[in-house]
């Protein structure tokens, strides 16, 4: 998995539970919320936007680092266990970045309490349902064929080897069951999707927010973000051509860039 | 000694009668590296009508010819079993018996959403036998919690919380309301109970699962090893024994059950034709993908730490655990259905399959009962074989073979749960169990 020497690994406790952090870069605090495989390593992205923030990346209960928290059943649990833990840190209102079940949780913390947010960045997250389409199922293919087809070419996109190590080694494997199974408890029904979050979403207007979306997302369709755009008053848009799932290492300057300028 | 028979009903087309559907069928089946999955399109109701009603006739039928138990499972969403729901069989032989004991082994309880249901459906198939029934729980396979939208990470989880629940159901005089982790009812009161008191006498299939023995033994549930290879199967009748010695009892024949695939013939060379039949389609190392077997959360950390660490997958020859198949050719698709039948030899050797005249399969069982002592035994007739061969030996089994099981049984010592309770021979607190299997036999095979 692609490293950094500057970032450290922070254990805090959230109630009675363990949560896992990783602190990497400096400036102004920005929450980054993982996909639903597992936190991907440090990529350019990474390097990048560290220059100029500070980096917080907890790693979920259950997904293979920070130990399983049996109450957490399903997204909004965790997301509100996630929001617990910004505010025990004073960290509250922080910029988020969330990344597909990353951004999901990111809009549940939103929906329940906007003011715990400044600026919200979502890329292509899961959490509503597309009206045109379906997300496409994580549990029926293995861990990296789900992780080859999202993106749109994974022979010529760069980074696609980086991510997770490139995949195939046994440990990794063990990570991504582990982490294919607190989705699972989290996410199994309905599938990577609350009907509600739509409603709760219109309490966000205050929130700048910044929608990214690769046309040929084959994990969560782009009619999606349709819904997100229509639910968050304060929401921009951003559509990335030739772009599969992961914006952010499919056309990683291009989303540095946007994601810059946005955060400011 | 308890005697069954057993057979998953395959879908499947006899290949003397019609070899052309026969062969396209399997092919399709290992094109697809899997039963399970097959598009449904292939399934022809008329073919599907035809071989349940003679499954069910053969089952009647059996009980004539000397056999104490039959025995059913299910599978979903796959030509390996046509019984999808077998409470749906067991109720028609229920009726249609008289003294044969219905065995199901098991119902999967994780994949049942609604378990108060289950309780009632079992406990009117107890009442419509007049108390021959016999059920077992299951996890389900790993597809079935696909097949059943169950969630696989809870699998465990549901599947203890909701034999717990059945049983409680079944005993605790209603009505009372139930808040469980995952399930909740707030009027249990089912009126129609078991006959059988306090319940039916339960027993769980197996294969090779260290958490399942253990929790057996604790139930005092006679364990059913489902057609595992002899050396490791006599580890978990140890594993067993020891965990019924912590709860202070000697386990005995009546803990365990061996499922056996047989076939006989009046000859040798038929019989092993019909025998190697077995291995259809690939048989169990083409139950399903490994992506369907192991969903997400299914398995142990200590079974994923393994998994990983498997060079290749066991239905996908010469490809890693992670990749996928079906861009085969006609003619790899041909080396493929070759080395599937190559295991025939293997399978012989190690008397995974017992084919031949009752002078040969005799003395192979008896190898078997020696080494593993099962108070419950049964024969699995599986493979695409047409009616009339199947029927005969079924009556081969009855006139010629089980007379002489019965006789060895005596002689072994083999108590089955009927003569005596699971569970109802104390030990002494510190005092080491007897072991039930006799691995040592394993060292001369019949030649």
């Amino acid at each position: 998995m692609a490293q950094n020497n500057s970032v450290r690994e922070e254990t805090h406790k959230v109630g009675a539970d363990q949560l896992i952090v990783l602190k990497g870069g400096s400036g102004k605090p920005l929450l980054v919320l993982h996909e639903e495989l597992g936190y991907p390593g440090w990529m350019k992205w990474n390097a990048a936007l560290s220059q100029r923030r500070t980096l917080l990346t907890p790693l979920y209960p259950g997904f293979g680092r920070s130990p399983l928290a049996d109450w957490i059943m399903n997204i909004r649990d965790l997301a509100s266990f996630i929001a617990r833990f910004v505010r025990e840190q004073n960290l509250a209102p922080i910029d988020v970045l969330g990344f597909s079940l990353g951004g999901w949780i990111a809009a549940e913390m939103a929906a329940n309490d906007p003011s715990i947010f400044s600026k919200i960045v979502l890329v292509a997250p899961a959490g509503i349902r597309p009206p045109e389409g379906e997300i496409k199922d994580l549990f029926t293919v293995p861990a990296l064929i789900y992780l080859r087809e999202s993106v749109r070419d994974y022979a010529s996109s760069p980074e696609f080897s980086a991510l997770y190590d490139g995949g195939t080694s046994p440990e990794q494997y063990e990570a991504f069951e582990d982490a294919r199974a607190e989705t699972a408890r989290l996410a199994w029904q309905p599938y990577m999707f609350n009907p509600s979050l739509p409603h709760l979403l219109e309490g966000t207007a205050n929130n700048p927010a910044l929608i990214v979306w690769g046309r040929n997302d084959q994990v969560v369709p782009i009619s999606a973000a349709q819904v997100y755009q229509k639910s968050m008053k304060n929401a921009h848009t951003l559509v990335l051509d030739g772009c599969g799932h992961r914006p952010e290492v499919e056309k990683s300057e291009q989303f540095i860039k946007e994601v810059q300028n946005f955060l400011g | 000694m308890h005697i069954m028979w057993f057979t998953e009903r395959q879908y499947h087309y006899d290949p003397e009668t019609e070899p052309a559907r026969s062969k396209l069928l399997e092919s399709q089946i290992l094109r697809n590296r899997s039963f399970f999955g097959l598009p449904n399109e292939n399934f022809d109701a008329q073919q599907g009508s035809m071989l349940l009603n003679e499954y069910l006739d053969e089952k009647i039928y059996s009980e004539d010819l000397g056999f104490d138990g039959l025995m059913l499972n299910e599978h979903h969403g796959t030509p390996f079993c046509l019984g999808s729901v077998m409470d749906v069989e067991a109720a028609v032989l229920a009726k249609a018996t008289k003294k044969a004991k219905i065995v199901l082994l098991g119902n999967p309880v994780p994949t049942v959403a609604n378990a108060l249901r289950l309780a009632e459906e079992l406990a009117m198939i107890d009442l419509i036998s007049k108390g021959r029934l016999v059920p077992g729980w299951v996890r389900g396979a790993g597809s079935e919690q696909l097949a059943n939208n169950a969630n696989p990470a809870y699998n465990r989880e549901y599947f203890e919380e909701g034999v717990d629940f059945i049983l409680k159901a079944w005993t605790k005089p209603g009505p009372f309301r139930y808040e469980g982790k995952h399930f909740h009812f707030r009027f249990v009161n089912p009126w129609v109970l078991p006959m059988q008191k306090p319940h039916p006498p339960i027993w769980i299939p197996g294969l090779i699962s260290p958490d399942t023995v253990i929790w057996c033994a604790k139930k005092r549930f006679p364990y059913i090893a489902l057609a595992t290879k002899l050396e490791p199967t006599t580890e978990m009748w140890n594993l067993y024994t020891d965990a019924a010695a912590r709860e202070g009892y000697q386990a005995g024949p009546e803990n365990f059950g061996y499922l056996q695939p047989v076939f006989v013939s009046d000859n040798q060379q038929r019989a092993e034709e019909l025998g190697k039949r077995f291995l259809y389609g690939g048989a169990f190392a083409h139950f399903a993908r490994p992506e369907w077997m192991f969903p997400p959360g299914y398995n142990s950390k200590e079974a994923t730490k393994r998994l990983a660490r498997l060079p290749l997958a066991a239905n996908l020859p010469g490809k890693p655990l992670h990749e996928g198949g079906g861009n085969e050719t006609d003619e790899e698709l041909e080396v493929l259905r070759n080395g599937v039948y190559a295991r025939y030899e293997e399978s012989k050797r190690d008397l995974q399959m017992i084919a031949g005249t009752p002078d040969y399969v005799i003395p192979r069982l008896r190898k078997v009962l020696e080494v593993l002592r099962p108070g419950i035994f049964s024969f699995w007739l599986d493979g695409p074989v047409g009616y009339k061969d199947r029927v005969k030996c079924l009556e081969m089994l009855g006139r010629d073979v089980i007379p002489a099981m019965r006789e060895m049984g005596k002689e072994l010592g083999l108590t089955d749960p009927f003569q005596r309770a699971p569970g109802s021979v104390k030990l002494a607190a510190g005092r080491q169990p007897e072991r039930v299997a006799h691995p040592d036999g394993l060292a001369s095979m019949p030649a």
